[in-house]
């Protein structure tokens, strides 16, 4: 229990100086450059390579939502509605949490390894010892770059299902495409979009934070990076969903 | 006598149950350089770490110019830690940068000097510790020798006027271990460098040094002169120099449980049998 709480606490701590570095590195004159190449590199890191898997599996995810769904409306006669209902799983829900389990699996675990090696290393130790903040050198450009990619690689996984739906309505359930284009235009409104991609940009957050938290934890050698880098795998999901659900309750709360 | 730079004064440390340092006292004196002595595992690495702040003490104080490690804010601590250029057992570069990279780190993060200037400033250093043509290589490239050299190259790139070094020849051949000898020799005398240095090579040692100091079971053993060091009878200090196999210099911790675990015993269940209740 106590280890709970202190485990909690660090973590909140690492969140807290994250923020707290986050003005200091992209700002102060000498650093900033440094800094920037630095996100940029992280952002190709994190989120270019998971833009295939999201788009390949968003667009199955679609398509398997339209199949599931369409059988149910048509004992109605109102086939169309699928578009309705895909359009809403997706931008609310689906999109942002399949991207963030992917990414969990690319950016996490490799941010994990990474900072975890560095650890058994020395490397952060000796990043201290030159007076390099390892939060503002190594953790901000990673949790800013997991936020934008992960609200990018959302945007992405969000069109792709709608494709995947799209196909699947046209191939399978004699939907026009115009018309499952107009339903699922007419149904979505700007507050879907908007608590889809907040929720992604926190998740963005939270994947990256726990991996780097867990990283820069790692004590004993290769097995210790290899027992962090599975355990920030296993954490970053379950967070992730409880996150998710309280994201829900609150949207729901306010009627958005 | 001028004022102690840096002052240890009743250091204890330990990992677990593990004692490293009791009541551990050490003045070291500005331009000097300090070798410390003592066998693997004794905790030479791990005062270093103490030194730089990385690592809390259980009890004690580190004093920087009468100032207290512990007292210090993160500002302080920092430009401590500007100050002192610290070579690690390993080297300890960035496995991601190449070895240009890696020298131009904490310059480009503390200066405003322009990127050619750094550049230069990495080929001068590289080219001292014997490295320039491989100026481009990633660490995992290089040998372990070579990240040393490469490590010390980076600890230079401040200019510090502090130097801490982790056996800074252990794992060299003997032309290299001559060519570190001087460099840190020509810091001494050129710049006026205080050096703390860790090694086991006692020929570099006696040369290099002005003072050294014997760790063993968490304190001093004996702290004194090269020319103390040479000639005293301490048995410690002389097995040790002497590198001789008897004496009283066995791993503390092995010494008694060892019998006992090889016969399947724990030591505390040796003595007298059982007990009664
Ligand atoms: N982070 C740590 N956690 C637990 N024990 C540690 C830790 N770091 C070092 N130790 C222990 O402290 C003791 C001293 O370690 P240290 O690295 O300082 O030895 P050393 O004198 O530098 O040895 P060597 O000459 O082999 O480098 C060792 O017994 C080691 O097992
Ligand atoms: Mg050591």
């Amino acid at each position: 229990m106590r280890a709970a709480i202190e485990f909690f606490g660090d973590f909140f701590y690492l969140l807290l100086d994250t923020l707290r570095a986050i003005g200091p590195a992209l700002s102060s004159g000498r650093g900033r450059l440094l800094a920037w190449r630095n996100l940029w590199i992280q952002m190709n890191r994190i989120g270019v390579e998971s833009i295939p898997i999201v788009s390949l599996v968003m667009f199955c995810i679609g398509a398997i939502l339209a199949i599931q769904i369409a059988p149910e409306f048509a004992k109605f006669g109102m086939v169309p509605v699928t578009a309705d209902v895909v359009a809403l799983a997706t931008f609310r829900e689906m999109g942002p949490l399949v991207s963030a389990v992917v990414m969990t699996g690319f950016g996490g675990a490799a941010i994990a390894a990474e900072i975890g090696t560095m650890v058994v290393g020395e490397e952060i130790e000796a990043m201290e010892a030159m007076a390099i903040d390892p939060v503002r050198f190594l953790v901000v450009p990673r949790v800013v770059a997991g936020m934008l990619m992960m609200v990018c690689l959302t945007v992405v996984g969000d069109l792709a299902a709608m494709f995947g739906g799209l196909v699947a309505s046209v191939l399978l359930l004699h939907l026009g495409s115009l018309q499952y284009t107009q339903h699922a235009l007419a149904i979505l409104k700007v507050g879907d979009f908007i608590t889809g991609l907040a929720k992604a940009a926190v998740f963005g957050v939270l994947i990256t934070a726990i991996a780097c938290f867990l990283g820069l934890k790692v004590r004993g050698g290769a097995e210790g990076v290899g027992l962090n880098t599975s355990k920030t795998v296993v954490f970053t999901i379950v967070a992730l969903i409880l996150v998710d659900l309280i994201f829900t309750s609150v949207f729901f709360y306010l009627g958005v | 006598m001028p004022e102690p730079l840096i002052q240890l004064q009743g250091i204890s440390k330990y990992f677990g149950d593990r004692m490293i340092y009791h009541d551990l006292h050490l003045d070291i004196f500005p331009g000097e350089t300090l070798v410390i002595l003592g066998g693997s595992g004794s905790g030479k690495s791990t005062l270093l770490r103490v030194l730089m702040g990385h690592l809390k003490i259980d009890a004690g104080h580190v004093l920087i110019r009468g100032r207290s490690l512990n007292d210090m804010d993160r500002r302080e601590l920092d430009s401590w830690r500007k100050s002192v250029g610290v070579l690690f057992q390993t080297g300890a570069l960035f496995n991601s940068m190449t070895l240009r990279e890696n020298l131009a780190l904490p310059v480009r993060e503390h200066t405003d000097l322009d990127d050619q200037t750094i550049d230069l400033m990495a080929q001068i250093y590289l080219q001292l510790v014997g490295l320039r043509e491989h100026i481009d290589k990633l660490p995992a490239e290089l040998s372990g020798g070579m990240k040393k050299r490469g490590g010390l190259a980076r600890a230079l790139m401040m200019q510090p006027r502090i130097l801490f070094y982790d056996e800074p020849t252990a794992g060299l051949d003997p032309i290299s271990t001559a060519q570190i000898g001087e460099l840190i020799m020509n810091l001494k005398n050129k710049m006026g460098a205080t050096s703390v240095l860790v090694t086991h090579d006692m020929q570099s040692a006696f040369q290099l040094a002005d003072r050294l100091a014997l760790l063993f079971d968490g304190k001093f053993a004996a702290i004194g002169s090269v020319e103390y060091f040479r000639t005293t009878a301490d048995p410690l200090v002389r097995q040790f120099v002497d590198g001789r196999l008897d004496g009283p210099f066995i791993n503390p911790s092995d010494q008694c449980s060892y019998k006992a675990e090889l016969l399947g015993r724990k030591l505390h269940e040796v003595p007298h049998g059982k007990k009664t209740t």
